[in-house]
């Protein structure tokens, strides 16, 4: 298999396996929890459960202001990752042609150096995530192989990406396929680890804002 | 509690699993926000009082049998287990370093409510036979004798008899047909009798129709505290039948935080049936009265005043202005501890801590938190609605060497109605 062929080979079966896999694993672990189901509770409402669980998805984006004093080094970091994976993944042209290549819609883009200063900026943030969470008491007790392993797939497509665009180290068909190969190993990695957060996290909200909205608590 | 064993304890772990647990646990992504939101963490600094690790028997329950990689690594015997070593070690964890306040459950990102765990986790851990001994005997008192400290009915009228003596006022027990039953927990009747009298002051004045009854006055409940929702069950069953019998129109919950969990929000689940009447907490009948206009005072405390909102009022009740308007009647100088109301700090000694007198080191320890607290404001005097909250928080400043007295508020009210003429009177 020369260059070419590797990455006709990563563009294609390869993506389609990688987006089967994406797809039927987050369904299938969305389905898993959804059908557990949840008792309906007999105790007279107080408020609404509904209202409770869509402010509590929305306001949990920011934090209290007790948390964000007291761990400020995580909210920050947090925010500035994934914000700069948000921009860096849907806001870039390339990815936006391929988007509107698959799905047929397609926004503007943001101009290239500043999706290279993103890139960047994400990729020494998520360096820094990680030396924390190396060092810091709590989350070096916590973390265990799948906490390391999230945050290597995480990095790789930013790493290289960047790497991709500025063509660094070598060929350009090879960079790209490599490229498109650290993401696909992100998508499969998807269902089977934390990384299910990025949807799961709409429901815990969602149950959580409910369980406290259902007593008149604004959680 | 019959036979406990850590098959049982495996099975009612999965019988709590449901889909918010699934939700949660698999959106944990091990920041560690939740231990700077646990007074256990943040005034000890051990990594291992972080609250979402306190529900690693949970977790693993629902990892191996709930989840398709789960069930596969179990079926090769592969993935970690429950065994009795691992409860040994969380029972400590999980009793006598959690209050279930729920402060980690409004702080975690992605929305993990934490405290419903650990409720569910102590389910495990009771029917596995490793809950803390002091647990297992007020738990046994309570189904046995009626009250978790071994109060008895003679005691409660003992101390009825001194309120009528005290307020020149008939304290009503087991009348048909009353409005409100007033539950008590045996903390009052043991150590706050004076709650009693200041009900009946209260009630006298407002024009209530009340009663307390002789099989169903213990507010507490236990098996919410243990984790044995059968006997939780057994022990709200006897407040509703007295309620259903004597016809009322509500249960009042004393000053008590579980207390009100137990009748108001986790009742009617327990025992598999909506109720026929309400539940108010007293604090919520006191500021209905203030709303009609039969709630009237006079005179205001003059020292700096505070309010201490326990947690399973405020923030896993939703009390949380009631108490705040009724103080406002009777304070000249109310101020507001930082981080007050939904977001307040814990005492330490909710959820069974304080009964487990293997946690009274830790409990004292983490008070420090409640310190900083009141440092910051240079309270006075302290106010709360929990009469568990207040003998620790009295235990606590007395070991901080802090001269702050703490108040009831249902007390404070009755010490400055405006006079004794029922102020219903011609109104209603």
């Amino acid at each position: 298999m020369n260059e070419t062929e590797f990455l006709m080979w990563v563009r294609g079966p390869a993506f389609q396996i990688a987006t089967i896999v994406f797809v039927v694993g987050v369904v299938v672990r969305v389905l898993e929890i959804l059908l557990l189901g949840r008792k309906g509770n007999l105790a007279e409402a107080r408020g609404s459960a509904t209202a409770g669980g869509l402010r509590t998805i929305l306001t949990r984006m920011w934090p209290d202001r007790g948390t964000l004093q007291r761990s400020t080094f995580t909210v920050v970091t947090g925010y500035v990752f994934h914000i700069g994976l948000f921009v860096t993944i849907f806001l870039s042209a390339p990815h936006i042609l391929l988007i509107r290549d698959v799905f047929g819609v397609g926004w503007a883009s943001l101009p290239t150096t500043i999706i290279d200063a993103t890139t960047v900026v994400t990729i020494i943030t998520l360096l820094a995530v990680l030396v924390y969470r190396l060092t810091n008491p709590v989350q070096r007790f916590l973390s265990g192989f799948q906490d390391y392993f999230v945050w290597l797939v995480t990095i790789l497509p930013l790493v290289t990406g960047y790497l991709a665009f500025h063509r660094i180290g070598m060929t350009p068909p090879m960079l790209l396929a490599i490229h498109i190969l650290s993401v696909e190993l992100l998508m499969v990695s998807f269902p089977f680890t934390k990384l299910m957060h990025a949807f799961t996290l709409f429901m815990a909200r969602w149950y959580n804002g409910a369980i406290a909205g259902y007593r008149g608590v604004r959680s | 509690m019959n036979g406990p064993s850590l098959e049982r304890g495996i099975n009612a772990l999965k019988e709590q699993i449901d889909a918010p647990v699934a939700a949660f646990f698999n959106s944990c992504v091990h920041c560690g926000l939740c231990a700077e939101a646990c007074l256990f963490y943040t005034e000890t600094r051990s990594p291992n009082r972080t609250p979402i690790h306190k529900l690693e028997p949970l977790r693993r329950v629902w990892k191996s049998e709930y989840t398709f990689w789960g069930r596969l690594a179990s079926a090769l015997g592969l993935g970690k287990q429950v065994d009795d070593d691992l409860l040994t070690e969380w029972e400590t964890l999980v009793y006598d370093s959690c209050t279930m306040c729920g402060r980690c459950s409004m702080v975690c990102p992605v929305g993990n409510d934490i405290a419903y765990m650990i409720r569910k986790v102590r389910e495990g851990m009771a029917a596995s036979g490793h809950a803390p001994p002091d647990l297992i005997g007020a738990t046994r008192r309570a189904v046995t004798i009626g009250s978790p400290m071994g109060v008895k009915l003679p005691a409660l009228q003992a101390q009825i008899r001194h309120a009528e003596k005290e307020t020149g006022l008939k304290i009503p027990v087991d009348v048909e047909g009353a409005d409100y039953l007033c539950t008590l927990s045996s903390m009052e009747i043991m150590n706050f009798p004076e709650y009693i009298s200041a009900i009946a002051r209260i009630f006298e004045h407002a024009g209530v129709s009340w009663t307390i009854a002789s099989d169903g006055f213990e507010a507490t409940n236990s098996g919410i505290q243990i984790g044995v929702s059968e006997i939780a069950a057994e022990l709200v069953e006897r407040v509703v039948k007295a309620a259903e019998r004597l016809k009322v129109k509500a249960v009042i919950s004393p000053e008590c935080g579980h207390a009100y969990m137990a009748i108001r929000w986790e009742g009617p689940n327990l025992i598999g049936r909506p109720y026929g009447f309400k539940v108010l907490h007293i604090t919520e009948l006191l500021d209905e009265l203030r709303k009609e206009g039969r709630l009237r005072t006079r005179g205001r405390e003059a020292q700096r005043l505070t309010y201490h909102d326990p947690c399973q009022i405020a923030r896993r009740g939703g009390v949380v202005e009631q108490p705040r308007n009724l103080l406002n009647m009777v304070a000249e100088d109310f101020v507001e501890m930082p981080e007050a109301g939904i977001m307040n700090w814990c005492c330490g000694a909710g959820g069974g801590v304080s009964t487990n007198e293997r946690a009274d080191d830790l409990r004292l320890t983490v008070f420090n938190r409640k310190k900083a607290q009141l440092d910051a404001i240079h309270a006075e005097g302290m106010v709360s609605a929990c009469s568990n909250c207040r003998i620790h928080l009295e235990d606590g400043l007395e070991k901080y060497h802090m001269d702050i007295p703490v108040l009831s508020l249902t007390e404070t009210i009755a010490a400055h109605l405006a006079d004794n003429t029922p102020a219903g009177e011609g109104s209603s």
